[in-house]
């Protein structure tokens, strides 16, 4: 155990990494959650049919295949990617494609009546979504978004498979130096259990954030009503 | 370079070898994690704080660190303890195991979805425990969870070719070392990546029809 | 039935507030209007005008066809045949020069809406926005004005609504009235020309629906915009209109100032539907 923990450094250069690919991968996926996401609840025909050709392929492969396509097949017809971008492509394509079914569900479960007050408000087509649908729509995705998040932090580990030096890739580093394999393992999973549990603080507290913007959750100030009503909610007793 | 037909026609044979381990190991992992996610919803719902905590910790634990590293774990630290077991089996157990997690949650939404008035008619015909649970609410919160499972059942799929980290000859494993041997990778690969395409998107169709079939009950 | 009363009761408002009102407000003109959802005629050429300035109410049973009218000069719906007119121009339609008609663009649409203002049945206040934002974003993203103007706008407003405290609150603290009474100011912060009432009580618990009538006739008084308003509430349909139209399958049965259509309907389907409304 004691070797493990010597090789601490190894460790918080692996967890780095980790770290590293799961924000790159992230905001790659959020950015094509939204575009596609977007896509989806489009008027025009050939848009969603865009969204969907998107969304049922990339939802459709496997992240190790992808990966192994961006990093062993498309060098050889002249794309190179280092493994970084071939991770962090492969990762941000496969979420990504779940991120956008999670925006397009919460756009469209975003009440009619909202929308027709913006026509009413005579709003542009963009002030309509910038203003009024899409920040009613995040309170929506947030807790989708959070599992996704876990998710695509999990998938790191896959990288190590194409020898990035991520936490599991150290990990192998140091199993093989130290035969250490038991709390080796060990260190490692707890690490990656902290970085799950962070990540799921983030997104409890945007969704507070998010809660607080749309008047809901704890009064801000002198409200007895609500205080009230969040007291009553936390006694709720399983059967 | 050019996409080689007579070459992928060589190695289709090797690949689709690839694809039944692909299958038997997720379809053995999926009945692991049917029965073993029953288990952890049951144990949640006992009165003992200390089994229900456990467990639920337990399941979070497993839930949030990646599968990769579990198989590891399976495969090169059980035998340290005694356990050694051979690739496809730890593979099988790592899926079930890890997926067995996920259908915990599904499982307890189900039963928490059952209408309060169902508990109550049994509590008033007198059922006995057991019959309430196996009779009534059980049948009616896995009816109502069939098509969730069944997006499980192709997750697990496509997390399946994380089993070539532990020496596994699955479809992808069979795909890179093929391609490792001829250093021609783009053939086996893509034919890899558009299989898994084709069966993720046939059972996702699958999988709505089973919701529009559920959907009423 | 109660006696009828003088609909121009002596209001303690403006002296020149005369029946032909002189107003800056557009006149609205339905032109052999089709509305069709599916193979139902919601619709069926209907014609009908409403003068400059003039408060309209449309009564009928539900399905009849009034709120469709509220939702097309909201261009909520659009229109199956037939020519909307605002003023002297089309909504629906854009004039090429030669006297013909075409279908207009969202370009014009955007135009036409800037005169136009509607009061929902479920108020739809925007949820991710506190009063004052719902009341300033239309005023300084729409009409360009600038954010103190916005402001000004919405406290005096606020006052006119009686929720001036409530400027920083959120919708989803306020009661279903206090929220349609900021839906109201909302409306008016575009200083629309037309306002679409639809049924602006509905969704209230009945001790909170005449604070919003006494509201609105306030409103009436003061201001001279043309005024639509659909409502199942017969003694606000009276109080607040110069005419009321009363409707059945898509087309007018009867029309004719309040005192007479609630006094003394000719048609059996307006004494049908008056004894149903009144008996609840």
């Amino acid at each position: 155990m004691t070797d493990v923990l010597d090789s601490y450094r190894l460790l918080l250069q692996g967890a780095w990494i980790t770290v590293q690919l799961t924000v790159l991968g992230s905001a790659l996926a959020l950015v094509l959650a939204l575009v596609f996401g977007l896509a989806g609840t489009s008027a025009r025909v050939w848009v969603r049919a865009l969204n969907r050709v998107y969304v049922e392929f990339f939802r459709g492969t496997a992240t190790l295949v992808l990966m192994y396509w961006f990093f062993y097949a498309l060098p050889l017809v002249g794309f190179r990617f280092t493994p970084m971008a071939a991770a962090v492509l492969s990762l941000g394509l496969n979420i990504g494609a779940y991120g956008a079914e999670v925006v397009r569900g919460s756009l469209n479960a975003v009440p009619k009546a909202q929308y027709e007050a913006t026509v009413a408000l005579n709003f542009s087509p963009f002030q309509r979504m910038r203003r009024v649908l899409l920040p009613q729509a995040v309170a929506l995705m947030l807790p989708p978004f959070g599992n996704l998040l876990i998710e695509l932090m999990k998938g790191t580990a896959i990288v190590s498979l194409i020898t990035i030096g991520d936490l599991t890739f150290r990990a192998q580093q140091i199993r093989g130096a130290t035969g250490e394999t038991l709390w080796t393992f060990v260190a490692i999973l707890v690490l990656y259990f902290v970085i799950a549990q962070v990540l799921q603080l983030g997104v409890r507290f945007a969704e507070r954030r998010v809660d607080r913007m749309l008047g809901r959750g704890p009064a801000p100030k002198d409200d007895p009503g609500a205080v009230v009503a969040a007291g009553a909610s936390g006694t709720g007793v399983n059967p | 370079m050019e996409w080689d037909w007579t070459y992928t026609g060589e190695i289709l044979p090797d690949l689709l070898n690839g694809l039944r381990v692909t299958v038997t190991a997720t379809i053995a992992g999926y009945a692991i994690a049917l029965v073993l996610g029953l288990v952890w919803t049951l144990l949640r719902r006992t009165p003992s704080r200390i089994v229900n905590q456990t467990v639920r910790w337990v399941t979070e634990f497993i839930r949030s660190t990646p599968l990769l590293v579990q198989l590891f774990f399976i495969y090169y630290v059980m035998p340290t303890f005694g356990v050694t077991l051979g690739p496809l089996v730890a593979g099988i157990i790592g899926l079930g195991l890890h997926y067995s997690t996920y259908t915990a949650e599904v499982y307890r939404a189900g039963i928490a979805d059952v209408p309060k008035g169902q508990w109550e008619a049994c509590t008033a015909l007198n059922l006995p425990r057991s019959r309430t649970w196996l009779d009534v609410i059980l049948p009616q919160a896995i009816r109502r969870v069939v098509p969730t499972l069944g997006n499980y059942l192709i997750a697990m799929f496509k997390d399946s070719p994380l089993l070539l980290a532990i020496n596994v000859l699955e479809l992808l494993g069979t795909a890179y070392q093929i391609g490792a041997q001829t250093l021609k990778f783009l053939e086996p690969i893509t034919v890899v990546g558009l299989l898994f395409v084709a069966v993720s998107v046939v059972s996702s169709i699958l999988v709505r029809r089973l919701e529009k079939r559920y959907a009423t009950y | 039935m109660p006696p009828t009363e003088p609909t121009d009761t002596p209001s303690p408002s403006k002296a020149g507030d005369a029946v032909p009102r002189v107003s800056d407000a557009p006149g609205i003109r339905f032109e052999k209007v089709v509305k069709r959802f599916g193979s139902n005629v919601v619709l069926r050429e209907l014609d009908f005008t409403v003068a400059p300035g003039e408060r309209v109410t449309l009564i009928g049973p539900s399905g009849s066809g009034k709120t469709t009218i509220l939702r097309l000069l909201m261009t909520l719906e659009k229109l199956d045949d037939g020519v909307i007119w605002i003023g002297d121009r089309p909504l629906w339609h854009q004039d090429k020069g030669d006297g013909k008609l075409v279908p207009a663009g969202q370009k014009h649409l955007h135009e036409m809406r800037k005169q136009v203002g509607m009061v929902f049945q479920q108020f739809n206040l925007f949820p991710n926005m506190n009063v004052r934002r719902n009341l300033t974003e239309g005023p300084v993203r729409v009409l360009g004005l600038s954010k103190d103007e916005a402001n000004a706008r919405a406290q005096e407003l606020l006052e006119l609504v009686g929720l001036s405290d409530k400027i920083d609150d959120h919708p989803a603290r306020l009661s279903g009235g206090q929220q349609q009474r900021v839906a109201i100011a909302r409306a008016l912060a575009m200083r629309p020309k037309v306002l679409l009432l639809d049924e602006v009580t509905s969704a209230l618990d009945p001790e909170l629906v005449v604070g919003v009538q006494d509201l609105l006739r306030d409103i009436a008084r003061q201001t001279d915009v043309t005024l639509l308003c659909v409502t199942h509430e017969m003694h606000f349909a009276r109080d607040i209109s110069d005419r009321v139209l009363m409707f059945d399958q898509g087309q007018i049965v009867e029309e004719g100032p309040p005192e007479q259509i609630f006094g003394s309907p000719s048609e059996q389907r307006t004494r049908d539907f008056l004894q149903a409304v009144l008996a609840t």
